[in-house]
């Protein structure tokens, strides 16, 4: 198939950024939409020009790495998917495709589509683990976990921090994730000790780095490629009152 | 020989690690603060080893290409983790665990590394529990476990399918809670060019920084490799694209012995290739072969739909030829079996090229729901890019690239021929011969990680508390920075007219047909010539848009590309070498009369260790004999 593309291209963080068409022949309806990009990117370095830049890795939608907004919805469409598990069928012919890095100002644009996401390390290491050092953890049996519990720690726990949930949100905040890695420690006994703590700490830094307010519109769940609940920012909430009482 | 010191520690097997850690030099607290390690990777090996070795007091520096160390591929390990707790009472133990690994290894691994790996396992466990890892719980609370191809008992810890993620996340966590303390610090998007040796030892590295291009010097006491594995030579493989063997061959070129680079696993569950623009192949979990059974038609080229096809006209080939293992053999075996069927004719879908894996009695039985808990993620990923809906149809799949079991030598103190230069996980050689093992490499990263390195480096360490920090001054850095800069000079200069990806698919056809799953020596022979041939045209005609001082990704593949030149034909010559089929290594020239590998002990029981000698040059080979003092040698035989 033939489709029309415009692509967001900018030449480093300092550059002015704008819109470019390109027009792609010969599309197959097999191709992921990465796939897409790498056949356009080798007709553009064939011709002389300059390969769009993005980020991807793993290619199975668990790594993160890539992350595009495409027509209006991080991710583009479809639901559960991250951009590397997004395929052309969805596509059709003659579509125009608008491709966009993730537009938040706590995530700079570095090169075309690629936005520094750097933040989100510096929000876990607020207080995104336990403080468990090597050698000293009880035998793994020794404290059995309610099934309940352990599963839904996981479901919290499977954020794969790829950050469409800030491009998503009017506001760019970050609670979602935020919310899912102090919701995955604070359903486990291992991590509850320093619950309280670490969700104040974490919060904090969220707004240090510029991440707005959560307002509770829920698109941030509803654009997850993991499908996180918005169940785990309740409980995010809960652990920051309950150390607020506490201290 | 001399070059092959492997420091086992004398003993019984079993007490040889305790009798080692009771011997090694210490380092006291005082003098960690003052020595610099270098990790390079973040991978399980690599984030657990930054954040061990930055508790016990040493500054660590950590390097990643990937913009966060949360990334690295380790993330995408599907099945599991093995460790020998016997918490199913199926009779399992360190040394039954051991025993596997030798067997699925097919008697090519070092006896002392492996029993070490199987006794640390179970600490591994323990300490990413309490990390927080989310293993998978029975209803009584306590942690499950399932069981993976090649063996006989439950040992296997999981997460759903995403086992890998969720210990990556958890040593992740670790890091970056000592990155948070100042004893990490974190240099992300930098790729490793080079290493740096002054007089004899390790003494930093040299690296590009993606964002922008700058050529940077860092310098430590001790440099630790934890760079993973080298599949994506073959382009299409389960690895992340980004991953590559650009670091480990630095460390090769300057002096470290590569061990069994012909040694690479081919998964045999992945998902075939379905058009020519493909990046990767999607792995999906051999724990699928728990409860699916793969099949091909009894007759050739039947094309029916696979729903048509009754019970009595499907042929469950691995059922019938290893009807004690069926479908639970190893990978390697179940890799070729899969290409049997394909090439003489059986294979389905529209090239002929997948057999199905049916899940359709295991629904049966079971329900839907508790397949779904098992592996709800898979079948999810299977619609997602097949359309196709396994609890309704079985999958197709086909083996593909997988796993490096070759890689640096090391001794027993997971040190390479470089003294200071240590190799961990993926990126050795040691612990999984000439196979590995389901759930057997997040097994061996958490424990190089977490419980060896950071005993056996110290080692090394307590000889280095006099020497001061090492300057980037010194002339060695200043010549590895100049041939790093002259490489990317001369690629860049070329300006041909073929992408970098076109150079590296054709490489990597020219590996998988003559160097993956099935080998002779004519095709080998024959490979050398077409990559000797690839690489000049390489050198003369690719083409790399942009410039240096940027951000550019062509630019970083091109570099990548140009070593795969080189480890392609280390791979070939060590084939070459190995005339007898063990493992994943299969010489057509070496085989049972019923098709079977044929291993041969009397002259093969070695590690090869190639020596580099120059480019373009063959490697000179050392060997490291094997010795099997515990391990009971046995036919590899899952029938």
């Amino acid at each position: 198939m033939d489709i029309k593309l415009k692509i967001w291209r900018q030449k480093d963080r300092k550059s002015q950024g704008s819109f470019v068409d390109y027009y792609l022949t010969g599309v197959s309806r097999d191709m992921s939409f990465l796939e897409m990009i790498d056949y356009l990117n080798k007709k553009l370095i064939e011709n002389g020009d300059e390969p769009v830049a993005y980020e991807h890795d793993c290619r199975e939608g668990i790594c993160g790495s890539c992350a595009l907004y495409i027509n209006g919805r991080p991710h583009g469409p479809g639901d559960l998917v991250t951009t590397c598990e997004l395929r052309m069928i969805k596509f059709n012919d003659g579509d125009t495709i608008v491709i966009e890095p993730w537009r938040a100002k706590s995530f700079p644009v570095i090169k075309d589509l690629i936005a520094d996401r750097n933040a989100f390390d510096k929000i876990m290491e607020a207080g995104g683990f336990v403080s468990v050092n090597t050698g000293s953890a009880p035998e793994a049996n020794s404290i059995p976990v309610p099934k309940p519990d352990s599963d839904e720690a996981f479901d919290a726990a499977i954020c794969i921090g790829c950050g469409a949930c800030v491009a998503a949100c009017k506001n760019s905040s970050a609670m979602l994730f935020v919310a899912a890695k102090v919701s995955h420690l604070a359903l486990l006994p291992q991590g509850k000790a320093e619950s309280g703590k670490r969700a104040r700490a974490m919060i904090a830094r969220m707004d240090e780095l510029g991440f707005g307010s959560c307002t509770n519109t829920g698109a941030c769940e509803a654009e997850c490629p993991k499908g996180i609940s918005l169940a785990h920012i309740a409980r995010l909430n809960r652990e920051f009152l309950k150390e607020g009482f506490r201290s | 020989m001399s070059k092959l010191v492997s420091n086992i520690p004398g003993g019984p097997l079993a007490d040889k690690w305790s009798n080692h850690k009771n011997s090694v030099k210490l380092v006291s607290p005082a003098n960690k603060a003052k020595l610099d390690i270098i990790v390079v990777g973040t991978g399980l090996s690599g984030s657990s080893a930054a954040a061990t070795l930055a508790e016990l007091g040493y500054n660590v520096k950590s390097f990643c290409f990937q913009d966060s160390p949360r990334r690295a591929h380790s993330v995408a390990a599907q099945g599991g983790i093995n460790a020998a707790k016997n918490y199913k009472n199926d009779g399992d133990s360190v040394f039954r665990l051991f025993s596997d690994i030798i067997k699925g290894g097919d008697y090519r691994a070092r006896e002392a590394n492996v029993y070490r790996a199987a006794e640390v396992s179970n600490q591994s466990i323990d300490q990413m529990v309490a990390a927080g890892v989310p293993f998978a719980r029975e209803y009584s609370g306590y942690l499950d476990n399932r069981s993976f191809g090649g063996v006989q008992v439950s040992r296997t810890f999981y997460a759903r399918g995403q086992t890998g993620q969720q210990c990556l996340l958890g040593a992740y966590s670790g890091l970056i809670r000592q990155i948070s303390r100042g004893k990490v610090t974190m240099y992300s998007r930098r790729d490793m060019l080079d290493i740096v040796v002054v007089d004899g030892k390790a003494r930093g590295i040299i690296t590009r920084n993606l964002l922008t291009g700058e050529i940077e010097r860092h310098s430590a006491h001790a440099v630790v490799l934890a760079s993973g594995g080298y599949g994506t030579i073959y382009y299409l493989s389960t690895l992340a694209v980004g991953s590559n063997a650009t670091a480990a061959w630095a460390a090769h070129k300057k002096g470290a012995l590569f061990s069994n680079p012909s040694f690479v696993q081919i998964h045999p569950t992945s998902l075939p290739q379905l058009n020519d623009y493909q990046a990767k192949l999607t792995l999906m979990s051999e724990s699928l072969r728990n409860d699916g059974r793969i099949w091909v038609p009894k007759e050739k080229g039947d094309k029916r739909h696979p729903n048509e096809i009754d019970e009595d006209q499907r042929d469950y080939y691995l059922e019938r030829r290893y009807p004690a293992f069926g479908n639970l053999v190893p990978r390697d075996v179940a890799s070729r079996a899969a290409k049997e069927r394909c090439d003489a004719g059986y294979g389905v879908g529209e090239t002929g090229l997948s057999v199905y894996l049916d899940f359709s009695r295991a629904l049966e039985k079971q329900g839907k729901k508790a397949i779904e808990s098992k592996y709800g993620n898979l079948f999810d990923l299977y619609e997602k890019i097949t359309g196709i809906n396994p609890y309704k149809e079985p999958m197709r799949i086909y083996p593909a690239g997988h796993y490096t079991m070759g890689g640096l030598w090391v001794d027993y103190n997971l040190m390479t021929t470089i003294p200071g230069l240590f190799a961990i996980g993926e990126a050795n050689f040691s612990d999984n011969g000439a196979n590995r093992l389901g759930a057997g490499s997040l097994m061996q990263c958490a424990g190089d990680g977490y419980f060896i390195l950071p005993v056996t480096i110290g080692d090394y360490l307590a000889d280095e508390i006099k020497t001061p920090r090492i300057s980037t001054d010194m002339p060695e850095f200043d010549k590895a920075e100049k041939d790093v800069v002259e490489k990317i000079q001369r690629l860049m200069a070329v300006n041909g007219t073929q992408t970098v990806t076109s150079f590296h698919k054709r490489l990597g056809r020219i590996m998988w047909d003559h160097c993956g799953m099935i080998r002779n020596e004519e095709g080998l022979k024959k490979a050398i010539d077409k990559i000797t041939g690839l690489k000049e045209e390489f050198w003369k005609d690719v083409r790399i848009p942009g410039t240096v001082g940027e951000l550019n990704q062509e630019l970083e593949k091109a570099i990548k590309v140009s070593d795969f030149f080189e480890l392609g034909r280390l791979m070939c010559q060590d084939a070459i070498d190995r005339k007898e089929s063990c493992g994943a290594h299969f010489r057509e020239e070496s085989q049972t009369p019923d098709g079977e590998a044929q291993r041969i002990d009397s002259e093969y029981s070695y590690v090869a260790a190639w020596e580099y000698q120059g480019e373009g040059k063959d490697h000179i080979l050392h060997k490291e004999e094997l010795k099997f003092e515990d391990a009971k040698i046995q036919k590899r035989s899952y029938k």
